[in-house]
């Protein structure tokens, strides 16, 4: 009885997590198929079909299994699209700053909310977690004039700087560091160390899974950056893959599915290999410091 | 002397730690201040000013423009709108989910990773999928034309809102789940047993023991599903474009749209509006939870 009804229970959630995994999945099997395959599939797409005038009413053909099995997308989006790898590039020439960038400056920030005393500490680390939550539309206008005053327009700092301090790093190293004891630094402290050598002798060590989920989230995050480069980015050949992607979902439909699947394999393998260190991450921004 | 002593320690410590937090931080609240601090306390002084240049205070005359601006009210109920369909839907399912979850199944870890797994997934990698499912000429269409119901067009009618929750519930349940997940794996097992042997029935037991157990989770849940109900914009713009529906021209179309078209005052008029809007909740949250907590006690 208990079997059967972990059993039917399995059944239940897995229909979901089928459900779940679907637009995954087709998006996968969809990038073997050959472009002559996928035009013919979803040519109506966006198509008003006008039956009164006499045209037969028709549907996008969704298929799961290629007819023919073949790996001419990715040859044509690696091989025939320059701009495709340019833009892959990019997306990595702007999130790998961004996160060694913010591992740095949060640790040290996270440091001296969680564990020094000063005037106005917890102040200010509300107003850090208040920008945290604030759509970036915001900002939109201040932030613009102050990317222009730098003269960083249409460069790839004004995006790595500001991705670089934004407040989640420092919010969530914080949480890690809450849950070291003050002992460990009062010993040290005995022992006549000074604070930078506890950061780096004590605290560094004991927090790297906090920066192995801090980078994993950070990965995530940046590399889904549009509204960002969108603005501040106008040459298209600077702009990251994201971008790519939205306008080759209009043109170039026939490989599109190839370049998604380029597109999300780095996050999905990622993912699943420090899967536990993302849930950890996730799991410890949810409790309250 | 021996207090005197004490005293000068004390101040010597604190001084010290001061100093040694300004070089910590120093840092990170340089750039924090350059690229958020600062452009937030200038898009508030904005809205109160006719021009960006050389601007003279005009009082609340931007907001009165706002106000009377039929997009941009538009663009409000919706937003509103959203977050009152998609938060608390997205929480009940997950919390449902969650709970399911956490008994005992083949394949747990499996099932898990399938739910999280979205939220990696990037926007614009999975924007094609949703275009072929909610096409007039669409996936979705072709089942229910096989069940003979009357198709719908999705993106082009009231419903594209209910697109807009189907999409932000799949992306967005993971990250749920995975707070209510541990929620519950923290609440220690013997309250179940003493229920137990009291004879509790299982309702009994979800409500008394499970949902009270898991309320600060749901705060939080609660919290983050708002804060990302937010970024849903992302998946409406590659979708359906700078104007989209009128169903789902949330405020961060209007307060694009109005930079794109340079009229920064009614931008950060709204762009004022909606922080002002964020914080009400956060603050009213945040006051619920901790008169919980005393309640608790």
């Amino acid at each position: 009885m208990a079997l059967f009804r972990k059993f039917a229970l399995t059944l239940v959630i897995g229909i979901i997590a089928a459900m779940m995994l679907f637009p995954i999945v087709v998006t996968f099997t969809n990038s073997l198929m050959t472009e002559g395959e996928i035009d013919h599939n979803y040519n109506l797409i966006g198509q008003m079909i006008n039956t009164a005038a006499g045209e037969k009413d028709g549907f996008v053909n969704l298929k799961l299994f290629p007819d023919w099995l073949t790996f001419h997308q990715y040859a044509e989006v690696l091989v025939h699209k320059p701009v495709f790898l340019q833009m892959f590039w990019n997306s990595v020439l702007m999130v790998t700053p961004i996160i060694a960038g913010q591992v740095l400056v949060a640790s040290l920030a996270a440091y001296a909310f969680a564990k020094l005393r000063f005037w106005g500490r917890d102040k200010l680390f509300v107003i850090y977690l208040m920008t945290m939550i604030m759509p970036f539309q915001v900002t939109l206008v201040p932030n613009y004039i102050i990317v222009e005053k730098l003269g960083l327009m249409n460069t790839s700092s004004a995006i790595i700087l500001p991705g670089i301090f934004s407040a989640f790093g420092v919010f969530m190293l914080r949480q890690f560091m809450l849950h070291i004891p003050n002992s460990y630094i009062e010993a040290a402290k005995m022992d006549g160390a000074g604070h930078l050598r506890i950061f780096y002798k004590i605290i560094v060590p004991l927090i790297q899974p906090g920066i192995a989920a801090l980078i994993v989230l950070l990965f995530v995050d940046n590399w889904n950056m549009i509204e960002q480069p969108l603005i501040f980015i106008e040459d298209s050949f600077k702009q990251p893959l994201s971008l790519y992607l939205s306008r080759i979902n209009e043109g170039a439909r026939g490989v599109a599915f190839a370049a998604s699947v380029l597109y999300m394999a780095p996050m999905v393998l990622l993912f699943l290999y420090a899967e536990s260190y993302f849930i950890e991450g996730i799991q410890l921004s949810g409790i309250k410091g | 002397m021996g207090d005197k002593r004490y005293r000068g320690k004390i101040l010597k410590l604190l001084r010290q730690d001061w100093t040694v937090a300004v070089l910590f931080l120093a840092p990170s609240l340089i750039g924090f201040a350059i690229f958020y601090l600062i452009p937030f306390v200038m898009g508030f002084f904005y809205s109160f000013q006719d021009s960006t240049v050389d601007g003279s205070f005009v009082g609340f005359d931007n907001y009165n423009e706002l106000y009377a601006s039929g997009s941009f009210r538009k663009a409000a109920t919706n937003t509103f709108l959203f977050t009152g369909i998609s938060v608390p839907l997205i929480v009940v399912l997950s919390l449902l989910f969650a709970i399911l979850l956490n008994q005992k199944l083949f394949i747990r870890n499996w099932l898990q990773t399938a739910f999280v797994l979205p939220l990696v997934v990037p926007v614009a990698s999975i924007v094609m999928m949703w275009q072929i499912l909610f096409d007039w000429n669409g996936t979705v269409n072709v089942w229910m034309q096989s069940m003979h119901i009357e198709r719908i067009d999705w993106m082009k009618s009231d419903w594209s809102m209910g697109v807009l929750v189907i999409v932000y519930t799949w992306k967005n349940i993971g990250y749920n789940i995975i707070l209510f997940l541990a929620g519950l794996q923290s609440i220690p097992k013997d309250y179940y047993e003493t229920a137990d042997i009291e004879g509790a029935g299982r309702f009994h037991k979800l409500i008394h023991i499970t949902l009270v157990y898991l309320t600060p989770t749901m705060f939080f849940v609660v919290l983050m599903s708002i804060i990302n109900s937010f970024k849903v914009f992302r998946e409406t713009y590659l979708i359906a474009g700078d104007y989209p529906h009128d169903r789902i021209y949330i405020l961060q179309h209007y307060m694009n749209n109005m930079f794109l078209s340079l009229d920064i005052q009614k931008l950060t008029a709204a762009a004022t509006l909606m922080v002002g809007c964020i914080l009400i909740s956060v603050t009213v949250m945040l006051s619920i939870e901790r008169r919980f907590r005393k309640f608790m006690d």
